[in-house]
Formats: C-alpha cells, sequence, structure tokens
C-alpha cells in the first residue's frame, strides 16, 4: 500500500520511499522533510476537486503532496 | 585567545526551516536598522540589520532565505546553502551561524540544525517560540540538548519584546570552538530520534487538537472553499469601506494644505507649479495611502498567521487546470499588494517553465496602484447603493474587476502551458502551525511599505507631476484665446495627436495625456488626471476635487473603457524591469508588454462598444 491510497483520517507507518529515477530529487527531498521509515504517517484532509493533493501529517508537521509524490511512499501492512 | 583575535565588528547569520520564526528573531534583533536588497548576481532577498550587544559589540547579522536542507533545491536555498559554507562570492563567510528551531516542529528542524553543522563552522542554536512548547506540555532540557549537540543552546520567543535577551548575551560570549561533525553516511533521522529521546519529553499533547480541529474545517473541501472566499471577499469589501473615512480625512489635509500655499503665495507661475502641479499631483495619489495600508494588512496578516499555505493547497487543483501548481498562489497573491514583491516570490517555484508562466500572468493580478483608478472611476460613475440586501455596489464592481484580472489570469497561463509535454511538478508544502500574527512584525512590514509608497510618490509622481503640468501649461494660451489654456499646451498637441489611436476605445485626448506619465507606474494617471484638469478648469472648478468634474465630463462607456484597460495595461516600469531581472531577457519583457497592451487595448474597445450599444457613450 502506498500514501496516495490512504483514506482521509486514516494513519499508517512509513516502510520506504521508492526512487522514481535514480537520484530522485522529489524523493530526496521527502526523506530530508522526515518521510523515513517507522515513522507514523497520517493523512489529515484531501482537497477540493479531485483529492488532489493531500495534507498528510508527519511528526509535528503537515505537508501538503499531490498524490503523485504521495505514490513514493510505502507503506507498511497494518500488523 | 578568542577575545583578543575577535574582530570589532562580529558577522551572524541567521539560518534556520521556513517558519521557524527566523524573520521575527531578525526583527527583534535588530529593530528598524534594516537594509533590503538582493544578493549579487540573482534575485533572492538579501536582509541585513545591525546591532550592539550589551558589551558594545558591534555585530552585522545577516537573514538568510529559509531552507529545508542544504541540498538546495530552488535559488532561495542555494544561497543559503553557499553564504553558510562561506563560498558565495562577494559575501564574506559569517563568523557565526545562529541557527533557528520552532521549539513546536524539533524533528524537523533539529535535522536541519546537524545538516549546518556539518558545515563545522562556529554556531549557536536557538529554541525559538519555546512558550508555544511549554504550552503544548513539551518539556526541552536545553543542557542535555546542548551536551549531545556540542554547540551552545539558547531559548527565545523572538514575537515577545524582550524574547531575544538570551541571544543577545549569547552573542557576548566568545565565539565557540567548531562543532563536532557526524561521519557523511550517518543516519540524520536516528540521531534527530535519540537528541529528542534524551532532551524532550512529549506528554499528551492538548493544544494540537485545536490545529487539527481548525484545519478540518480550513482544509475542508467545502468549508473550506467557503472560508477562502469569504476571506477574499472580505478582504475586498474592507479595502473599500474601511478606507474611506481615513481616505477623506487625508483629502481634507491635502486640500487644506493646497488652499493655504494658495493664499500665501502670490498669483503667477510659482503658484500654479505647487498647488496645481506639486500639491494635486501627489496629493491625489497620497490619498490611496489608507487603501494600500489595509490591503497590505490583510495579505501580511495572511502570511503571518500561516493560512497562506493552506489557500495553496485548496487552489492547488484549480491551478494545475490553468497548468500551474499551488505554489504559484503565494506568489499570485502577493501581486495583488505589488507585481514586484510577487514576481520575486516566484523564485520558490522549482519548476522554470511555471515559474516563467507565473511570472508573465503575474502583473494580471490586480495590484494596489490600480486601486487609485478604480477608486476614482468607480466613485465618480457606479452609484453609492446597496445590493442584494448587504454589498456595495461599489464594493461588488471592484470584486468585478479583480475577478476579471484572475479569470484572464487563468485563461492566459492556460494557453502558454498548452502543448506542454506532461511533466511532474512537484508540490511538497509544509503547512505550518497557526499562529497569531506578531504586532511588531506587521508593525514592521505595513512600516516598509508605507514608506516606499510615500518615497514613491516623493519621487517618481512629484517629478511626473511637474513635468506634466510644465507641459500643460506651456505655451501659454495667446491673448483673447477662448478654450482653456491646456488646449494650445504642448500636453494638448501630445493628447490630441495620440486621440486617433485611443479614440476607438472610447477615450478623450485628456486620458491620452494621463496614460504617458501612467506608463512609469499606473497610479501616477490619476495624479496625472488632476493636474490636466486641475489647469484646464476655471478658478473655481480647480478647488472642486476630481470626482463629480469626471462624472461631468465623462460618459460611463468611457469609465468602462478605461477601467477595462486598466485591468490589462503593463502600466508600470518597475514591474517590467523585475521581470528582465528575473527572467534575464529583454524577450519575455517584450512578449510580456506586448500582450498585455494587446489585451488592454481589445478589452476597452469591446467594452466601449457594448457601452455604446447600450445607450452609455456621450450624451
Amino acid at each position: 500500500m502506498r500514501l496516495n491510497d490512504l483514506s482521509r483520517g486514516a494513519s499508517a507507518i512509513i516502510d520506504h520511499i521508492e526512487d522514481r529515477e535514480p537520484g530522485d530529487p522529489v524523493a530526496l527531498r521527502l526523506r530530508e522533510l522526515g518521510f523515513v521509515p517507522g515513522e507514523p504517517v497520517r493523512v489529515v484532509a484531501v482537497a477540493p476537486f479531485g483529492g488532489d493533493p493531500l495534507a498528510v501529517k508527519i511528526g509535528f508537521t503537515r505537508f501538503a503532496l499531490r498524490r503523485a509524490e504521495a505514490a513514493r511512499v510505502l507503506l507498511r501492512d497494518a500488523a | 585567545m578568542d577575545a583578543v583575535v575577535r574582530e570589532r565588528t562580529l558577522r551572524a547569520a541567521l539560518v534556520g526551516n521556513p517558519n521557524c520564526g527566523k524573520t521575527a528573531l531578525f526583527n527583534q534583533l535588530t529593530g528598524s536598522r534594516q537594509k533590503v536588497a538582493n544578493y549579487a548576481g540573482v534575485t533572492v532577498e538579501r536582509k541585513e540589520g545591525r546591532l550592539t550587544t550589551a558589551s558594545g559589540l558591534a555585530v552585522r547579522l545577516l537573514d538568510l532565505p529559509g531552507a529545508y536542507s542544504l541540498n538546495a533545491t530552488s535559488p532561495d536555498e542555494a544561497v543559503t546553502r553557499d553564504v553558510c559554507a562561506g563560498r558565495y562570492r562577494g559575501e564574506a563567510a559569517p563568523d557565526l551561524l545562529i541557527c533557528v528551531l520552532d521549539a513546536t516542529n524539533l524533528r524537523l528542524h533539529l535535522r536541519f540544525a546537524l545538516d549546518v553543522r556539518q558545515l563545522g563552522r562556529p554556531m549557536i542554536v536557538v529554541i525559538n517560540m519555546i512558550d508555544a512548547a511549554r504550552q503544548q506540555g513539551l518539556e526541552i532540557d536545553i543542557a542535555r540538548l546542548q551536551a549531545d549537540l556540542g554547540v551552545p543552546v539558547v531559548t527565545a520567543i523572538a514575537v515577545r519584546r524582550g524574547g531575544a535577551s538570551e541571544v543577545f548575551a549569547a552573542l557576548d560570549r566568545p565565539l565557540p570552538p567548531p562543532p563536532p561533525v557526524l561521519p557523511p553516511d550517518a543516519d540524520f533521522h536516528a540521531v534527530v530520534r535519540k537528541l529528542l529521546q534524551d532532551a524532550v519529553s512529549r506528554p499528551a499533547v492538548a493544544s494540537e487538537a485545536f490545529e487539527e480541529k481548525l484545519d478540518r474545517w480550513v482544509l475542508h473541501p467545502v468549508w473550506g472553499m467557503a472560508i477562502l472566499i469569504a476571506l477574499m471577499f472580505l478582504m475586498f469589501q474592507a479595502v473599500f469601506s474601511w478606507a474611506q473615512p481615513l481616505m477623506d480625512g487625508v483629502q481634507a489635509i491635502v486640500d487644506q494644505f493646497g488652499e493655504l500655499v494658495r493664499g500665501v503665495l502670490p498669483d503667477g507661475v510659482l503658484q500654479g507649479l505647487l498647488v496645481d502641479g506639486v500639491i494635486a499631483g501627489a496629493g491625489t495619489v497620497v490619498v490611496f495611502l489608507p487603501q494600500i495600508l489595509i490591503l497590505f494588512l490583510w495579505i501580511l496578516t495572511l502570511e503571518e498567521s500561516g493560512y497562506l499555505p493552506r489557500a495553496a493547497f485548496l487552489l492547488d487543483r484549480l491551478m494545475a487546470s490553468a497548468g500551474l501548481s499551488g505554489r504559484s498562489f503565494i506568489p499570485l497573491l502577493s501581486s495583488f499588494a505589488c507585481a514586484v514583491p510577487g514576481i520575486m516570490a516566484t523564485r520558490t517555484i522549482q519548476n522554470p517553465r511555471d515559474r516563467l508562466v507565473t511570472i508573465l500572468i503575474a502583473p494580471l493580478m490586480t495590484c494596489s496602484a490600480r486601486l487609485p483608478i478604480y477608486t476614482l472611476l468607480i466613485a465618480a460613475f457606479i452609484p453609492r447603493k446597496t445590493v442584494w440586501g448587504v454589498f456595495n455596489l461599489q464594493g461588488v464592481v471592484l470584486f468585478a474587476l479583480y475577478i476579471a484580472g484572475i479569470v484572464s489570469a487563468m485563461v492566459v497561463a492556460r494557453i502558454l502551458k498548452r502543448g506542454e509535454r506532461a511533466s511532474e511538478h512537484p508540490l511538497l508544502l509544509e503547512l505550518p502551525a497557526y499562529r497569531a500574527p506578531g504586532l511588531r512584525d506587521l508593525a514592521l512590514g505595513l512600516w516598509q511599505r508605507a514608506s516606499t509608497f510615500l518615497s514613491r510618490v516623493g519621487t517618481i509622481i512629484v517629478t511626473l507631476s511637474v513635468l506634466l503640468w510644465a507641459l500643460s501649461s506651456f505655451p501659454a494660451a495667446p491673448a483673447g484665446a477662448a478654450g482653456p489654456a491646456i488646449d494650445y499646451s504642448l500636453a494638448g498637441h501630445i493628447g490630441r495627436w495620440m486621440l486617433p489611436i485611443f479614440a476607438p476605445i472610447g477615450f478623450n485626448w485628456q486620458i491620452c495625456v494621463a496614460l504617458i506619465p501612467g506608463l512609469a507606474a499606473r497610479e501616477v494617471a490619476v495624479s496625472a488626471l488632476a493636474t490636466v484638469y486641475a489647469v484646464g478648469a476655471s478658478e473655481a472648478d480647480a478647488a472642486a476635487q476630481l470626482t463629480p468634474l469626471l462624472s461631468a465630463q465623462w460618459s460611463i462607456g468611457t469609465a468602462l473603457s478605461l477601467l477595462a484597460w486598466y485591468v490589462f495595461a503593463p502600466q508600470c516600469f518597475s514591474t517590467l524591469a523585475v521581470i528582465r531581472r528575473e527572467t534575464g531577457t529583454w524577450k519575455v519583457v517584450i512578449i510580456a508588454a506586448a500582450y498585455l497592451f494587446g489585451l488592454a487595448y481589445a478589452a476597452s474597445f469591446i467594452t466601449w462598444h457594448v457601452a455604446l450599444a447600450l445607450g452609455g457613450g456621450p450624451s
């Protein structure tokens, strides 16, 4: 499961971030912003007009991510 | 040895994540002793201030652009990276880095502090907003954090008076030794986790729940949009109605001053120059200061409160339909105040094509310099009545003009982005915590805006007003001439020469004359009209205000056509200059000017002919 599959209000644990291409800058920035394995993440809102982007909460911080960016975040299967 | 080698002036730089309260701390430390300029070669804003510590040490403090990482992904972050590392050409390496962290967001901000520490340069860490952390029940063991990090750590409350005293004290102590550095392949997040575990206790939190509740409304697909629209609408109503009493006050002062000067000076050229040229010209523009300040107050408040990124979140999809991203929203909203800072703010857009399109459409956002024209024409031609029970018709028309700019911007963006290969636009936008804006920071921001506006009035506008006064006064009318003096002047000739181009869109020659100085800056057109009509009118009329004069002399078709013109016309040298600077090419400037003039002419042409057909022509 990926972060973009998560519905509003649902949370999960990050498994890893996937690079779309070698040295993917978006993936790198995601990692720097704290999207790292083992972190809990929660979808706090989805935008109007088609549900893109998502607002997610990780740690103490909220970020707006487009679905394509969220798709790089792979989640652990619910234990 | 430290104390001996220490130079007389310490160079320090503030670094930190966006939203860490760095600028508030900068304001707190330096007061109004700030200089805003650009870094050599790029248009990233460079803010430097001065301060003196208790022991008399002079400090030059640089406020570096906010960054999430030293792996820069935008021109802003590249400046921060290079200045911190002492690699920026023309910029001496700072003696001390002051890394500012938000106490309530340590997990993200400590990682950046580790990034900065890797540079191995003397640094101190400031844990800002410590009051907010305590409110949330966060206990931070400063001594432990300091020991673990190996750099001095102090706390601050940048938005409170005296909240930076520990930072002042830290500046007085000898420079700290270079900090320890981690091996390059270290897992920074693991280190941060360890730091938090050691030094921060985090009981169950209450105030976060409040933020989440607020966000549930603000980010809601339906309610969030309703809040956004209400805020924007309220903003425009406020600009139009709250400012009125203040504007009337300023107008009264200007009028009295003019009368005073007229009474004191003997009739003649000097009296004409001062009263009709300088006072009438500058006065009509100064009157708009209250409106411009209210507009800036709204934008600054929205910015400081953390609302703007949420608006960007809500509008991202809409912006995507115009081929842009939510990131373009912030520069575009700033362009409502002025396109110059708006265009400069586009540098936070990483995608070059998005950035170019945002630059090209930014002038379509109705900037505050158009307000004088809109206000003047609306007051003269739109009746002041209530529609739909609550709204003032004048406010509604103003709102419609803003909407016209926005809609055309979206259409232009769509056309410019047509045929572009679908590529990825990263959004990745932080939605910062809500904050009550600091009064001091708002006041400082407003003061900077007001002084910029007034210095423009003092320089460009007065100069052009005087020039225009001269053009419209000389050569003087021959003895025994019938019409007003301006008909015989140079300006009269120029106006009539331009008339064939502008008559098809309903402009008279007085407007043509006012358009020339209005090319330099839009609001000058108002003072130019004042000058043209003051000179042309007889003594008795000159005292009367411009508003009744215009409504008596122009048809509504002419007024609407001029309003339509101003929605589009690129009449601002500063905007064109900043486009040149931001894009580094004249080509974009020429494209921008040509397409905007084309749109302006077409819009006015249509407006005029529709008005004529509906009976709104000259009677």
